[in-house]
C-alpha cells in the first residue's frame, strides 16, 4: 500500500480526448518526494527545450504535495508546473485552497495534461469516473462565475473547481488559474491552460488517504497545532506587524498600511510617497476594508485566516488574499482603497496575476506620458486614474489594440514597442515583473535571492532569516533564544553578529560565504514545502514557523513510510533544486540573466555582487556560469541529467 | 420514579467564528478510522461543513439519526439575510444527500462525541478548531430515572415482534424440556 500519496496519476491527452490512470513508481517519490519535485522530473523527462510554451507537447501539470490531504495542518497546496510563456523557463505556480486535497481523495496525485483540445472543454473527475465535457457555453465567463455554473450544472456543490477567465482563454501571459479562495497566478500558467482549451478542472473525491504510522504522525500534527497557538499568542517583537505572525502576510486582517504605502513604490514602481499615510486616509481605509470584508477565511485544514470574502454593493462577491488590495491601488496612483477592492473583483473574474498586471498597466501609462505610446493607442480611454485602469485591463484581457502587446508583459511589450520603451522596463528579472520595491543599501542575502531564484519572485524564496538586523544586542539575543528552527547553531551567530552600521553591516556582512549559507537554508525550506504541498505560510515564509528541518523528516517517515532524516531530506532538496536549475539551464538560463533590477537598491557594488554570485555558484556546485557540474548532478543520482547537458554541449567535461 | 443526574455533552457552534477550513472533518474521519488515525477522508466525517463561501454560508453540522425517507416538504430560513434550507441544519443521515454515510457501503454514521477518547478529553473536532467556532460544554441535568430493559428483554422483544408471542412462548417451553 502507498501511504500519504495515492500512487496514481491521471494522464489526459487533450488532442486525442483520452484519459488514462497510470500507477507511479514509489522510487520516484523517494528521490523527489512529490509536488514540485516530481513535477520537475516529468518536465525534464518529457518536455525537451525545443518545445515552446504553446506547443501541444508542453505539459500542464496539476500536482499535489506528498503530505497534501493528510491531517498535517496546512498541507493543501496545488503545484502547477509547465513552461512559462513569459520567461520561457519552468513555471511553478502554486495555490492553496481546497483543490489538491480533493484530487487526492479522488485517488490521484497529479493530473498531467498534454496536447490541445480542438474546442473549449472542462474536465470532470469524480473518483473513478472521468469525463472531458464541452465548455462552449462557458466561453468568456468569469473564473468564479464558471466555477459556480459548473457546480450547479453537475449538481455537485462540494466539487472543487480550478478555472480560467477571459485572460486565460486569450492566452494573456499574466493569466492565472483561479480557485475561489486561492489562485495560481505567477508566470502565465493560466495562459497555457487556455492554450490547451481547458476552461476548468473539476474534482470530487471520497476515498481515503492512508498513513504509515498513524499515532506518531498524529502526535506531530498536534505539536504543530500547539506551536501555531503559541506563535499566535507570541508575535515576534521588533519586526513590522505583518512579519510578526504566521501565515501569509495578514493583509485581510490588518488595516494599517503605513508601511506598504510609504515604503513600496507607486505607479510603475517609481514613486515613494513618504507622507502618504495620515489620519484621514487611515480612517477611510479602515472603514472601507471593514465594510468590504464579510469574513476571514482559510484554506483546507489550516487555522490561519489569510483570505477574506469581499462583498461590495454593486459587484459580485469574491475572495481575496495577501497583497492584491494594494497592487492595483498603488499602481494606479489612486488614494482610495475602495478602488483596490473593486478592480480586484473584475481582475479575479478575468483571471489575471494581481502582481504583474497592475505593473504592466502603470508601465503603459508611463509610456503614454513619455510620448512613446500615443493618444491613438488609448482611443476611448478615460482620463481619471480609476477609469484608465479599468479601460486598460479590459483591453489587455481581450488582447485588443495596445492591450494585445501589453498582454505579453512589460519585458516583451517594451521590446515590441521600442522607441526607448526598454528604459521603462526597469523592474523585471528574467522577463518577469517584480515587487514594486526600491531600497537604499544593498542587502547581500536579498541580492542572491533576487538574482538566482528559479521561481523569479522574491516572496517565494525569502523567509526564516530576518530581513534586517536588530539594532541592539538584547533584541538579537532575545530572538535567537527560542530559535529552534535553525538547521545549525551557526545561523544564530550570523544574526547576533549582524549590525545596522559598521564592519558587520550590509553590504559586506553577511559575507559572501555566510550569505550563500543563509540563502541555501531559506531555499531549502521552500523547496521542501513545495514538494510536500505544505503552505509556506506555516513553514518557509514566516519567522519561527511550526514546520522546520527538524520535524519534517518525522512527518515524512511516519506519514509516507519513507525512511527519512535531515541529511536525506537535504539531499532531496539539493536534487530538486538542481533539477529545476538543469531544466532552466537547458532552456538557456545563464549567469547573465541573474541580476536584480538596476535601481532595486540605490547603492550598488558591482564587484561585491559578482563575488556574491561566484560564491553562491561554488556553494551549489555549479560552474561560474550557473550550470550544475557533472559531479554535482552525479552525486545527486542524476547522472542522466548530466549526460543530457553534456550531449547538448552545455557542459564540457564536467 | 427517582430523579438522577445526567451529563449532557454539548458542542456549541459559533458560525461567525468559523473560518471554513474543514479541520473538523479531517480529524473526525481520522479519529474514527480503524486503526485510529490510520486514514482520513472527509466523506466519512461525522461533522460536515455546509459551505458556500460566496453566500458566506459556513455551517458545521453533526451527524444524527438515520432516517429511511426524506421529508416531504422542506422549508427555507432566512437568517441575517442569508438563505438556508431546512436540510442545512438537519443532522439526519438521509437519502436526500450524501452526508453522514460511509462512501463505499452507504451505511449511516453518527456523531458519538468521540466516546472512545480518554475520559475528560474534548471531542477531536473541538480540539482541532483553533478558531473556537466549536467549543465543548458538559452540563448536568436532572432527569427522571428510566427503567432500562435488560439485554434479554430487548432481545426477546424483537423476537416477539418478528415471530409473534405465541411462537416464542412455544419455543421457550420446548427448549425448557430439553
Amino acid at each position: 500500500m502507498r501511504y500519504a500519496e495515492t500512487g496514481f496519476n491521471l494522464e489526459i491527452d487533450l488532442s486525442r480526448g483520452s484519459i488514462e490512470r497510470e500507477a507511479t513508481d514509489q522510487k520516484t517519490t523517494e528521490l523527489y518526494l512529490g509536488g514540485l519535485g516530481t513535477n520537475a522530473r516529468l518536465l525534464w523527462d518529457r518536455v525537451p527545450p525545443e518545445v515552446q510554451p504553446f506547443d501541444p507537447e508542453n505539459l500542464l501539470i496539476f500536482g499535489t504535495g506528498l503530505l497534501t490531504g493528510t491531517p498535517a495542518p496546512g498541507a493543501n497546496r496545488t503545484i502547477i508546473s509547465t513552461i512559462s510563456p513569459q520567461t520561457g523557463l519552468m513555471a511553478y505556480s502554486m495555490m492553496g485552497g481546497f483543490f489538491a486535497p480533493e484530487l487526492k481523495y479522488a485517488g490521484y496525485d497529479k493530473i498531467i495534461f498534454r496536447g490541445k483540445s480542438p474546442s473549449l472543454v472542462y474536465i470532470w473527475i469524480n473518483n473513478d469516473k472521468m469525463e472531458i465535457r464541452d465548455a462552449s457555453h462557458l466561453r468568456g465567463k468569469g473564473a468564479i462565475e464558471t466555477a459556480e455554473l459548473i457546480k450547479k450544472e453537475l449538481k455537485e456543490p462540494n466539487a472543487q473547481v480550478a478555472s480560467i477567465g477571459l485572460a486565460g482563454e486569450n492566452r494573456v501571459f499574466t493569466a492565472s488559474i483561479e480557485q475561489g479562495r486561492s489562485s495560481s497566478s505567477r508566470l502565465g500558467v493560466g495562459a497555457v491552460m487556455g492554450d490547451k482549451r481547458i476552461k476548468a478542472v473539476v474534482v470530487r473525491g471520497t476515498k481515503d488517504i492512508n498513513l504509515a504510522r498513524p499515532a506518531e504522525f498524529f502526535g506531530l500534527c498536534n505539536d504543530v497545532l500547539k506551536y501555531i497557538q503559541f506563535r499566535n499568542q507570541n508575535p515576534v517583537p521588533g519586526v513590522m506587524t505583518i512579519l510578526q505572525g504566521l501565515g501569509s502576510p495578514q493583509e485581510m486582517l490588518h488595516v494599517d498600511e503605513k508601511w506598504h504605502t510609504e515604503n513600496f513604490s507607486w505607479g510603475n514602481a517609481r514613486t515613494r510617497r513618504k507622507e502618504f499615510w495620515n489620519k484621514e486616509i487611515e480612517d477611510r481605509w479602515k472603514s472601507v476594508q471593514e465594510q468590504a470584508r464579510t469574513r476571514l477565511v482559510s484554506c483546507y485544514n489550516c487555522p490561519m485566516k489569510c483570505g477574506a470574502i469581499i462583498s461590495l454593493p454593486g459587484i459580485s462577491t469574491y475572495m481575496m488574499k495577501c497583497f492584491s488590495k494594494l497592487t492595483y491601488t498603488m499602481a494606479a496612483m489612486v488614494d482610495d482603497l475602495d478602488f483596490g477592492f473593486r478592480i480586484a473583483q473584475r481582475a479575479t473574474e478575468y483571471g489575471v496575476d494581481g502582481f504583474s498586471t497592475p505593473q504592466i498597466m502603470a508601465f503603459a501609462f508611463e509610456l503614454k506620458e513619455a510620448g512613446i505610446l500615443t493618444d491613438k493607442d488609448f482611443e476611448g480611454c478615460p482620463t481619471d486614474n480609476e477609469g484608465k485602469f479599468y479601460w486598460l485591463l479590459d483591453k489587455i484581457v481581450r488582447r485588443e489594440g495596445i492591450g494585445d502587446i501589453l498582454a505579453d508583459g512589460v519585458y516583451a511589450a517594451a521590446r515590441k514597442i521600442g522607441k526607448g520603451a526598454e528604459a521603462f522596463d526597469h523592474n523585471t528579472i528574467k522577463k518577469h515583473e517584480q515587487l514594486p520595491l526600491k531600497l537604499g543599501m544593498l542587502n547581500p542575502v536579498y541580492f542572491l535571492m533576487y538574482a538566482t531564484g528559479e521561481k523569479v519572485n522574491i516572496t517565494q524564496i525569502e523567509g526564516q532569516f530576518p530581513q534586517a538586523p536588530f539594532p541592539t544586542m538584547e533584541e538579537r539575543e532575545a530572538f535567537v533564544k527560542d530559535w529552534i528552527q535553525v538547521p545549525h547553531e551557526k545561523f544564530k551567530k550570523y544574526l547576533l553578529d549582524w549590525e545596522v552600521r559598521g564592519d558587520h553591516s550590509n553590504p559586506t556582512y553577511p559575507t559572501a560565504e555566510i550569505s550563500a549559507d543563509i540563502v541555501d537554508w531559506q531555499e531549502k525550506m521552500h523547496y521542501i514545502d513545495d514538494a510536500l504541498g505544505v503552505c509556506a505560510g506555516l513553514s518557509s515564509f514566516p519567522l519561527k514557523p511550526p514546520y522546520h528541518i527538524h520535524n519534517y523528516p518525522s512527518f515524512i517517515s511516519s506519514g509516507a513510510g519513507i525512511d527519512m532524516d535531515e541529511t536525506k531530506l537535504t539531499q532531496i532538496y539539493n536534487r530538486n533544486r538542481n533539477l529545476i536549475r538543469a531544466i532552466n539551464v537547458r532552456r538557456g538560463l545563464r549567469r547573465a540573466d541573474e541580476k536584480p533590477p538596476e535601481d532595486h537598491w540605490r547603492k550598488r557594488f558591482p564587484e561585491l555582487e559578482q563575488n556574491l554570485l561566484d560564491n553562491y555558484y561554488r556553494f551549489k556546485g555549479w560552474t561560474n556560469d550557473g550550470i550544475p557540474t557533472k559531479k554535482t548532478l552525479q552525486d545527486l543520482d542524476m547522472g542522466t541529467v548530466a549526460e543530457d547537458l553534456e550531449q547538448r554541449g552545455i557542459t564540457k567535461n564536467g | 420514579m427517582a430523579k438522577v443526574k445526567k451529563i449532557i455533552k454539548t458542542i456549541k457552534i459559533d458560525v461567525d467564528k468559523c473560518n471554513g477550513c474543514r479541520a473538523c472533518e479531517v480529524v473526525c474521519s481520522a479519529f474514527h478510522a480503524n486503526p485510529k488515525y490510520s486514514s482520513n477522508n472527509p466523506a466519512r466525517s461525522r461533522i460536515r461543513m455546509v459551505r458556500d463561501p460566496l453566500r458566506d454560508v459556513y455551517l458545521p453540522v453533526y451527524a444524527g439519526e438515520y432516517t429511511k425517507a426524506e421529508c416531504a416538504g422542506r422549508d427555507k430560513y432566512v437568517l441575517d439575510g442569508k438563505e438556508y434550507t431546512e436540510c442545512d441544519f438537519c443532522r439526519a443521515s438521509c437519502p436526500s444527500r450524501d452526508f453522514f454515510k460511509e462512501p463505499d457501503s452507504g451505511l449511516p454514521i453518527k456523531c458519538d462525541m468521540c466516546e472512545d477518547n480518554e475520559p475528560g478529553e474534548k471531542p477531536l473536532c473541538v480540539q482541532w478548531c483553533l478558531n473556537n467556532a466549536l467549543t465543548y460544554e458538559e452540563r448536568e441535568e436532572e432527569v427522571e430515572e428510566e427503567e432500562k430493559p435488560g439485554d434479554v428483554e430487548t432481545g426477546l422483544e424483537s423476537m416477539i415482534n418478528k415471530y409473534g408471542l405465541e411462537k416464542i412462548k412455544d419455543t421457550i417451553e420446548r427448549l425448557g424440556h430439553k
